[in-house]
């Protein structure tokens, strides 16, 4: 049975073959070696592994942040590891929302002001921007918190703004990267739950990079990276 | 519009480093403000200098005579419309610090000169029929509050009366107005025949020199020559030239004021160039993750340099708007020496030069982070 055919499910995203190589000086470093993965629509996938297995590198390759040395990178149909950089920005801007681990909010703008960020991508009157940002923190549960700023506010409500900006374009593909690598339990588990609630009430398609067991159990699959490889087990 | 929110919010994020960058760049525009209307006050006249108008003056300098009669003769040399005398009088009112220009003219040849000195008819009439007629600019008159039909002594330094007299007497018969911005309005000017009887007689049948109107300004090299021909190997042999150039080279004599200020000017806006070109790469480079999650969420590289070029346009537009607008409030508030000065005012080319140079400080400053900005990658920036 090939890896591939091990890991298959769908077909929103599919990775093929893919390399990538870092240049660290005159040393080449390979972190992603021949990886395959399908991910179907609507799947809550949780990936983990070691430090320096290259979730975050997997994650960055999916959602057009970074191309791969060799292979090829699809969501949706589309090859985006062919698009000009130009292409690929105007495709993640309607194609994937990002949530990071430090929430990387711009600390001179309100939540609100932070959740409409996206939207100025788009052709929106400045009042259905207003409209949209207010529905997706409403989402997450923070509406009364909408004219703060990220340092007033605690690092579950800082996340679930990063969650509001993440989905306020109502993109293809969420992409976590350790969403709760920096909150206590009861925080991480309120930001887990959202997660879930997303991926369950409104189909979104969801990839976790995560250290914690607890937080890939509430994934629906969980994947291993480790050496640039990908399997079903964790390899202790 | 809407990224403007997004600019100025990070204007505000460090608030005293860019009010102190802000501050520095109004400076020096404020300095340049200013600095124009001086540099224009020293060189009043060359703008408004007529290109049908030559000044003709002795050839070995501006302090010796020429015989009067040199009118009549320059007046016959073909591509010659008209010349009028002017001599300097050096006089000055109840103290000898109240200097200013004076000079005995032929008042209707004087005013068919040089239409820019708006008379009204009456005060024409007036000066044509009063033999000790003066018209004084608004403003010197002003400056001593001087009004139609006042007496106005003169005291002579250099033209003492027949009489042995240096006191001069004059019936204000007009005040007269700058026709066009720039226009010399400080000065006095009295009727040469009362001049000419009343000084001595090593003086008598004397000017100062000659502004002649041409037919055709193309020509006004080929006229000078012409009337310098005229009066060469004579006692009293003339310079001719264009009327911009004589006024040039009067400038000039106290320096070269516009390369003392292009000088002063642009030092200043090479240290507010580093400043503001710091206050920038720091801008960026303390951002580098931000502007990542910016091109992450779908800003394009592109996208990104325009805002750090927007924010430095923004930072250098406040400034240097401010220091533009106080600058002109300042000199619009009036001449600092109290008349020394004769005209004071930012000439409206040079308030454009100052909006072309914000835009240039702007982009100069800006584009290197903006470019850092640009080339960012997103992957390594998130990994920082």
């Amino acid at each position: 049975m090939s890896e591939t055919e091990t890991l298959a499910g769908g077909g929103l995203v599919r990775v093929n073959n893919v390399d990538k190589v870092f240049k660290r000086g005159s040393e080449e470093v390979h972190v992603l070696g021949g990886l395959n993965l399908e991910i179907p629509e609507g799947e809550f996938l949780a990936l983990m592994g070691p430090s320096g297995s290259g979730k975050s590198t997997l994650l960055n390759l999916i959602g057009g942040l970074d191309r791969p040395s060799q292979g090829t990178v699809e969501v949706g149909g589309e090859r985006v590891d062919k698009l000009s950089n130009r292409k690929l920005a105007a495709w993640r801007a309607r194609h994937i929302g990002l949530v990071f681990q430090f929430y990387n909010l711009m600390p001179v703008l309100t939540a609100q002001k932070n959740v409409e960020l996206p939207l100025l991508l788009t052709h929106l009157s400045r009042s259905e921007r207003k409209k949209r940002a207010a529905i997706a923190l409403e989402i997450v549960g923070l509406s009364h918190r909408n004219g703060h700023y990220p340092r007033t506010l605690s690092g579950g409500e800082q996340q679930r703004v990063g969650i509001a900006r993440a989905i306020v374009t109502d993109p293809t593909l969420l992409l976590c990267d350790e969403p709760t690598g920096d909150l206590d339990r009861k925080s991480g588990d309120e930001i887990l739950d959202l997660l879930q609630a997303l991926n369950r009430e409104q189909g979104k398609t969801i990839i976790m990079v995560t250290h914690d067991l607890h937080a890939a159990a509430r994934a629906t699959r969980t994947l291993y990276l480790d050496k640039g490889q990908l399997s079903t087990e964790a390899n202790v | 519009m809407k990224y403007l929110a997004l600019i100025l919010s990070n204007l505000k994020r460090h608030k005293l480093r860019t009010a102190l960058t802000m501050l520095s760049i109004l400076v020096a525009f404020l300095l340049f403000g200013y600095l124009a209307a001086i540099r224009t006050a020293f060189t009043a006249g060359i703008d408004v200098a007529d290109l049908d108008r030559l000044i003709v003056r002795h050839k070995v300098s501006l302090i010796q005579l020429l015989p009067a009669s040199y009118e009549a003769r320059m007046e016959q040399i073909e591509g010659v419309d008209s010349a009028v005398g002017q001599t300097w009088f050096g006089g000055y009112y109840q103290e000898q610090r109240n200097q200013f220009a004076q000079m005995p003219v032929k008042p209707d040849e004087f005013l068919d000169m040089f239409p820019e000195y708006v008379l009204s008819d009456d005060e024409k009439e007036a000066w044509l029929s009063t033999r000790t007629g003066a018209i004084a600019g608004r403003q010197i008159a002003e400056r001593f509050g001087w009004q139609v039909g006042d007496k106005v002594p003169i005291t002579a330094s250099i033209w003492t009366k027949a009489d042995g007299s240096q006191v001069w007497d004059f019936d204000l018969v007009g005040i007269y107005d700058a026709g066009e911005k720039g226009t010399d309005d400080t000065q006095f000017f009295f009727r040469y025949d009362y001049f000419d009887e009343s000084r001595p007689d090593w003086g008598k049948g004397l000017v100062g020199w000659y502004t002649v109107r041409i037919d055709d300004p193309e020509r006004s090299a080929e006229v000078s020559a012409a009337i310098d021909a005229e009066f060469a190997n004579s006692q009293a042999e003339t310079k001719a030239e264009p009327e911009g150039a004589f006024l040039q080279g009067f400038a000039n004599q106290i320096g070269d004021i516009g390369f003392i200020m292009t000088s002063i000017v642009g030092m200043v806006f090479f240290t507010i160039l580093l400043v503001a070109g710091n206050t920038m790469a720091y801008a960026v480079r303390e951002r580098t993750n931000e502007l990542a999650v910016l091109k992450a969420v779908g800003f394009t590289d592109s996208g990104v340099l325009g805002l750090v070029l927007g924010e430095s346009f923004l930072l250098t537009a406040i400034g240097g708007g401010i220091g533009l607008t106080l600058a002109w409030l300042m000199v619009s508030a009036g001449d600092p020496t109290n008349g020394f000065l004769v005209t004071f005012f930012i000439p409206g080319r040079d308030m454009v030069y100052g909006v072309i140079l914000i835009a240039v400080m702007a982009f100069v400053a800006g584009i290197l982070p903006a470019m850092q900005a640009q080339r960012l990658r997103i992957a390594d920036a998130l990994r920082r």
